[in-house]
């Protein structure tokens, strides 16, 4: 049972291979959360203009993305683009899908933040002479975000789960690698190496995630 | 006020509409210079709204209003920069919670005023001080009460210098005990100069501070005089209703 699911040598022999697929991993992340949270933060921002003409347009983009399954949008992205004459690599359409579909994400939690700050807030900063952009940085923002932190933190976690699709259009993260290892191997223990790493990594964040969520909860009481 | 004198705040016809609601039906308030206005009527009948159209937190419907000279409603004018020279303090105090209390004050005179981090200190600093509580600049407002977190308001607005000051219920959500603090704050501005339109209900206040009361009713001013003859007597039906009502509590 250990020979064939945790093989020390096939560990051994496919550990660069995954670590390789490790880095990627830790890399597409960097890269597609702070995506999101910039996409994110956009369209929140955009929604507090509160003007049909943006919100109607903004309502539907965010419901598009938000019912789209993020594999399909991978997919479609990698697989249809050329056809329109677009070849984009498998890392480049990981971004974009991901700015796409997690933007919106963040996008309904940033808006959820501002709208938990009370208007007497902005209304105290205009008075002063603020702004509304000046209100909305100095005053909304960090409020919004401490309001908002476990949520944020929560997408966050999904979202670097979700980097395992990269491995659908053959971005050498750390489930692709894996499976390449595997596939030499003949053996699973890469996969079970490579579940063992993504809890390792994730487990400090959920931990972190509980005590914000108990926290808030307290505050509330 | 005498004709003559000049106005700092010249409002007039002020009407706005909320909907099919008629909330404001032609007002016009003038203020002198160094004047202190009370502004008092039953909820409802506009006096809030009729502050905050002053510095344009609300956009009246129709009407023309001039602060200082400046044309508040014309699309032109800078309404930041025309807002530094309007002090407002709100029933809710409003202090920015993740800030300190120096941090409230600072925030408009470093992002507004244009001053350095160091100046915006000293200036603010020194506001908190003239409301009594330069030992707590560092405290966040969830840790001053609530008459400290309306001076903390208070020192926000003064700190630019403004040329007149809107009071929007400003002791209606304090504590019966913590109202003197806040309303001594309000004097000693009086006594520096400080042209101010307060709705409040602090009638003794409004009796031994205020130059001119205005009573307002149903989106109108019905009367408006010094306090003794609004107060003593008043010529208006509703008027004398209302200072009845509010005398007996």
């Amino acid at each position: 049972m250990i020979q064939t699911f945790f093989n020390i040598e096939i560990i051994a022999a496919a550990w660069p291979i995954v670590l390789s697929g490790l880095l990627n991993t830790v890399l597409l992340s960097l890269i597609v959360v702070p995506l999101g949270l910039f996409g994110g933060l956009l369209l929140a921002l955009l929604a507090s203009i509160r003007h049909p003409l943006v919100r109607w347009p903004l309502m539907a983009w965010v419901d598009f993305f938000r019912a789209f399954p993020p594999l399909v949008l991978l997919i479609l992205l990698f697989a249809g683009l050329p056809f329109a004459g677009l070849e984009l690599g498998g890392f480049a359409c990981v971004a974009i899908a991901f700015f796409l579909n997690t933007g919106a994400y963040y996008g309904e939690i940033f808006r959820a933040g501002i709208d938990s700050v009370p208007a007497g807030q902005v209304e105290a900063g205009r008075s002063t002479g603020l702004s509304r952009l000046q209100a909305m940085t100095w005053i909304v923002l960090p409020q919004a975000v401490r309001n908002v932190l476990p949520d944020l933190l929560s997408n966050t976690l999904e979202v670097v789960k979700l980097t395992s699709l990269g491995s659908v259009v053959a971005v050498p993260e750390l489930l692709y690698q894996a499976r390449q290892a595997q596939s030499l191997t003949y053996n699973p223990t890469p996969i079970v190496v490579a579940a063992i790493i993504y809890f390792l990594m994730l487990w400090p964040l959920v931990r972190l995630l509980s005590r914000l969520e108990n926290r808030a909860l307290a505050g509330r009481r | 006020m005498a004709p003559d004198t000049q106005a700092i705040v010249d409002a007039r016809a002020i009407h706005k509409h909320f909907g099919a609601l008629h909330v404001l039906k032609g007002v016009d308030l003038k203020v002198a210079e160094r004047e202190l206005v009370f502004v008092i009527g039953p909820s409802g009948s506009g006096k809030s709204t009729l502050l905050r159209c002053l510095n344009r937190l609300e956009e009246p419907s129709s009407g023309s209003i001039l602060v200082d000279g400046i044309d508040m409603l014309d699309a032109r004018t800078d309404i930041n920069h025309a807002r530094q020279r309007i002090g407002m303090v709100f029933q809710s105090f409003n202090l920015y919670p993740h800030m300190t209390a120096l941090g409230n004050v600072t925030l408009a005179l470093r992002k507004v005023a244009g001053k350095s981090r160091a100046e915006a200190d000293r200036l603010g600093q020194a506001a908190l001080e003239r409301v009594g509580l330069a030992d707590r600049a560092g405290h966040t407002p969830g840790q001053l009460s609530g008459g400290q977190q309306q001076r903390v308001a208070i020192a926000r607005s003064i700190a630019l210098e403004p040329r007149v000051m809107l009071f929007d219920e400003p002791t209606s959500a304090l504590d019966p005990e913590l109202v003197g603090s806040v309303l001594e704050v309000m004097r000693s501005l009086r006594e520096s100069g400080m042209t101010m339109i307060v709705v409040s209900h602090e009638m003794g206040f409004a009796r031994n501070a205020a130059d001119r009361v205005v009573f307002m009713d149903d989106g109108l001013i019905v009367e408006q005089g010094p306090p003794a003859a609004i107060f003593e007597s008043p010529t208006h039906e509703r008027t004398r209703a209302f200072i009845g009502q509010i005398q007996r509590h």
